[in-house]
C-alpha cells in the first residue's frame, strides 16, 4: 500500500498547524490511549501515567517527532524509520495490535485540536498513512 | 464455553472485567452516567453525527461499501442521511437500555447477522469514525475519560450486535 500524490499533500500541509501543537497533541493522545485502552500501560511500567505528567509530555512528543520524521521523509518513511522500527522489534517488542489503538487516539487528538480541516478526505489520508507508519515499525518483527 | 466472542481490544477489556462467570457485560455506573449526559447533549442532532460518521467510514475504509450497492453514496446523499439516522435511533435504542443491551439489540443483532451478514469487524470502524466525528464537534468537551466510557459503550453494542452470528 502506498500514498497518492494527494494524500502526501495532504499529510504535508496539516504537518505545520500539527507540529505547532506537537507536545500538547502527543500527551493527550497518549492520555487518550491509556484511559480507552489500560492494556497498552503493560509497556510503560517505569512512567508516572497521571494526566499531565513529564513522563507522558516526553514521550508523546518523541512519538509526534517520530510522526514528523515520516512526514518529512514521506516519500521513503522505511528508510526514515528503520532505527525506530528495530527499536521495536528487538528490544521494545510492542504487540502489532497496539499501533492500531495508537493511531485511533491520535486521530481523535487530531481532530479535536482541528475540526475543519480534518474533513473525510483528510481523516482517509492520515489513516493510511498511519498504517504504512506502523508497517514500517513492525516489518522486522519476524 | 459460553457465548463471549472477542472481537478486539475494546470487547476484550469488558470480558475482563465481566469475570470468569458467564458473560454479563454491563456499563459500570459511572461509564453510563457519561454516555447518557452525551446523549442528551447531543439530543436531536445524534443523525448528523451517525450520518457523518458513514460518511468517514466509506471514504476512509473504502471496503464498508460492499454492503451498500442499494444506496447512493456520493457526500450529501439522502439515502446515506436516512441509513444515519437508523443507526442514530440503534444507538439512542442502546442508551435507553444499558442494562439490557442483549435483549434490547437481539432483533438487529438477527438482522445483520442472518440477512445483511455484515462483517462484525466493519463496526469497529463505524465506531472509530463515530468517535472522531464527536471528537471534532466537540473538540473541549470530548475528554480522554469520556471517549474510554463511549468507546466501552460502543464495544458493548457491538458485542450485542454481533451476538447472533454463532
Amino acid at each position: 500500500m502506498s500514498l497518492t500524490r494527494a494524500e502526501r499533500n495532504i499529510i504535508v500541509s496539516m504537518w505545520g498547524k500539527i507540529a505547532a501543537q506537537a507536545d500538547a497533541i502527543g500527551t493527550e493522545t497518549l492520555e487518550r490511549l491509556f484511559a480507552s485502552y489500560p492494556q497498552t500501560t503493560t509497556y510503560f511500567p517505569h512512567f508516572d501515567l497521571h494526566p499531565g505528567s513529564a513522563h507522558l509530555r516526553s514521550h508523546g512528543s518523541k512519538v509526534v517527532s517520530a510522526v514528523g520524521d515520516a512526514v518529512k521523509n514521506i516519500d521513503d518513511i522505511a528508510s526514515a524509520l528503520s532505527k525506530l522500527g528495530e527499536l521495536h522489534a528487538y528490544i521494545l517488542r510492542v504487540d502489532p495490535v497496539n499501533f492500531k489503538l495508537l493511531a485511533h487516539c491520535l486521530l481523535v487528538t487530531v481532530a479535536s485540536h482541528f475540526p475543519a480541516d480534518f474533513t473525510a478526505d483528510a481523516h482517509a489520508a492520515w489513516d493510511k498513512f498511519l498504517s504504512v507508519v506502523s508497517s514500517v515499525l513492525t516489518e522486522k518483527y519476524r | 464455553m459460553g457465548t463471549c466472542r472477542s472481537l478486539g481490544a475494546g470487547a476484550a477489556l469488558a470480558e475482563a472485567r465481566s469475570g470468569a462467570r458467564g458473560c454479563t457485560m454491563v456499563l459500570s455506573a459511572a461509564d453510563q452516567a457519561a454516555v447518557r449526559a452525551l446523549w442528551r447533549k447531543l439530543d436531536t442532532n445524534v443523525g448528523v453525527y451517525t450520518t457523518e460518521a458513514l460518511e468517514r467510514t466509506f471514504v476512509a475504509f473504502p471496503s464498508t461499501k460492499t454492503y451498500f450497492a442499494h444506496l447512493d453514496l456520493r457526500p450529501g446523499s439522502a439515502q446515506v442521511k436516512a441509513h444515519g439516522q437508523k443507526v442514530a435511533d440503534a444507538l439512542t435504542l442502546a442508551v435507553n437500555h444499558l442494562d439490557d443491551l442483549p435483549r434490547a439489540l437481539s432483533a438487529l443483532s438477527d438482522l445483520h447477522a442472518h440477512k445483511l451478514q455484515v462483517n462484525p469487524v466493519n463496526f469497529k470502524l463505524l465506531g472509530h469514525c463515530l468517535l472522531v466525528t464527536l471528537a471534532r464537534h466537540y473538540p473541549g468537551d470530548f475528554s480522554p475519560a469520556l471517549q474510554a466510557s463511549l468507546d466501552k459503550f460502543l464495544s458493548h453494542v457491538i458485542w450485542a450486535l454481533a451476538s447472533s452470528y454463532r
